[in-house]
């Protein structure tokens, strides 16, 4: 290629040629590059193609971020962002302008997926999507349950956990969703919207387990967020470890730190209830039995009062006084009667028959005979007895009658005395003792003096 | 019938609700023991649908799926291997 100004052999490019070629030398040179600037002139038309300018405080770079490229965008661009842009540099042919082709864009000083997030916040924020004011209370004994969630995941398992241990008969309705990677936003979000049309559910949890950001960016997405939002069915959000904050954590009813912790919310311990239930009933029970107690006490204070007892008095005085003339009268009649039926028996006497006049002397002779022979009788047995104790006397005066007992008499021999000292013994002295029945002759054998 | 579709409808939370706002007026002097009967009965008839609702619920885990057709699809949930 010659480069003289005056060669006969000089080439003459048309515009589109040396465009072209210059093309080609930028494209060569700077394949890949990645530039820091800021964002100015901003352009979105229709198309889906972004144009902007790309700045420092001297010099300018026209950029273009065509639709291809910009979809995996996750944040949006706006005038005076600072970024660094990575792409090749090229020439648009047509306007003779060099141009930095954009394949990526990250926010300078943080990260894309923090930037994204903020700005979304920002915008739902404004639009009232996290209003408390719009959160709903949860059901008080949730039934059934729907869950969007992985069917395979920890959250999930964490849930059952949870509801298996603190209330054994609850109903869940499951519709797992991706929770990851570029398709579960929009997954989540379907899976919202299906079991809102399902219906038939007390409450939601839609969550996932911790993870990175990235792991958790389908809930930052605002389709979940809309999703959430547009949820007849009131939401637990249950994304992530505790710290972890997402946009679907703002935008739900109620955002539980772990999704088991969205499993205890829903479930109120049945025990709990149980126990207050039982409580309530135990006031119940004592309230009434305390209120009957009192009603007791009331009713018999009233009725040993003066004004209760009175009618009770007059009758009972009523009914005494009836008594009393009842006995009056008794009495009267009795006395009335007695009197009839002296005078009746007086007359009476007066009027004795011959023939009873007779019987009766009868009865008093026959009366009198008995009487006699009785008399007679009794003197009889009295002189009776009278000779039988004199003999039975005379008959224990008889000495020998007392031998029959078993006494003796002993006399002496051969004088015949009877011995009533042992003094008028001696020994060998011959002795002739009388018995009931016969006579012993014996010898003394020895005298002894007794008293 | 009236009084049981009544009770059919009143939720776990209004029945508890009402059996406390019972049980305190039933704890304060001012009512009559024929109302206190009325409103025992009541409450004790509470107890019984709150302890029913209680325990009605079956306990199901199932996976919901929403066809082609647009129908849905409830299949029992079987624990399914973890994810590694």
């Amino acid at each position: 290629m010659s480069t003289d100004l005056f060669s006969s052999e000089r080439h003459v490019y048309n515009v589109s040629e040396l465009n072209r070629e210059v093309r080609q030398l930028l494209e060569d040179g700077f394949s890949a590059v990645w530039v820091e600037g800021e964002i100015s002139n901003l352009s979105m038309p229709r198309s889906g193609h972004i144009y902007f300018t790309l700045k420092d405080d001297k010099a300018q770079l026209r950029c273009a971020f065509f639709k291809t490229a910009n979809a995996s965008l996750d944040f949006n661009l706006e005038d005076g962002l600072g970024c660094v842009v990575f792409g090749r540099v090229s020439l648009y042919e047509q306007a003779g302008q060099y141009q930095l082709y954009v394949q990526r864009i990250e926010p300078r000083g943080k990260g894309a997926l923090q930037l994204a997030f903020e700005q979304l916040k920002k915008k739902l924020e404004q639009e009232g999507l996290f209003d408390p004011a719009r959160k709903r209370p949860l059901p008080f004994l949730p039934q059934r349950i729907g869950v969007v969630t992985s069917a395979t995941g920890a959250a999930f398992r964490d849930i059952l956990n949870v509801i298996n241990r603190r209330f054994a008969n609850v109903h869940i309705v499951l519709r797992p969703a991706l929770v990851q990677g570029k398709a579960a936003g929009q997954d989540i979000a379907q899976a919202i919207a299906e079991l809102n049309e399902y219906g038939q559910l007390d409450v939601l949890i839609v969550g996932r387990g911790g993870g990175s950001l990235e792991d958790l960016w389908p809930f930052n997405e605002e389709i979940v967020a809309r999703a959430v939002c547009g949820s007849r069915i009131p939401v637990i959000s249950a994304v992530g470890h505790e710290i972890d904050f997402t946009i679907c954590d703002f935008v739900a009813d109620v955002r539980a730190p772990t999704p088991s912790a969205a499993a205890e919310l829903v479930v109120r311990e049945k025990a709990q209830l149980h126990t207050a239930l039982l409580d309530q009933q135990r006031r119940l029970q004592g309230a009434l039995s305390e209120k009957i107690k009192m009603a007791q006490m009331r009713l018999s204070r009233v009725l040993r009062s003066y004004a209760l007892r009175r009618p009770q008095v007059i009758m009972e005085q009523y009914s005494q006084r009836v008594d009393n003339a009842e006995r009056s009268l008794r009495s009267r009649w009795q006395h009335r009667w007695q009197w009839y039926q002296q005078n009746v028996l007086r007359l009476a006497g007066r009027l004795r028959r011959p023939d009873m006049v007779i019987s009766q002397y009868g009865r008093r002779i026959s009366l009198l005979a008995t009487g006699l022979d009785r008399q007679y009788r009794h003197c009889l047995q009295n002189k009776q007895s009278a000779v039988e104790r004199v003999s039975s006397r005379l008959y224990n005066l008889n000495p020998l009658a007392v031998l029959s007992r078993g006494y003796s008499v002993t006399t002496s021999v051969p004088d015949g005395a009877v011995i009533k000292d042992a003094a008028m013994l001696k020994q060998n002295d011959c002795i002739k003792t009388k018995v009931h029945k016969g006579v012993i002759i014996s010898r003394v054998e020895d005298c002894r003096h007794e008293g | 019938m009236k009084d049981k579709e009544k009770e059919k409808e009143i939720s776990f939370e209004d029945a508890l609700k009402r059996l406390e706002k019972i049980a305190t007026e039933l704890e304060t002097d001012d009512i009559s023991l024929d109302i206190s009967l009325k409103r025992y009965e009541e409450g004790m008839k509470l107890v019984s649908v709150c302890l029913k609702k209680l325990e009605e619920a079956k306990k199901k885990v199932e996976i919901l799926t929403k066809k082609e057709n647009g129908k849905f699809e409830l299949k029992d949930f079987e624990e399914l291997p973890r994810e590694s």
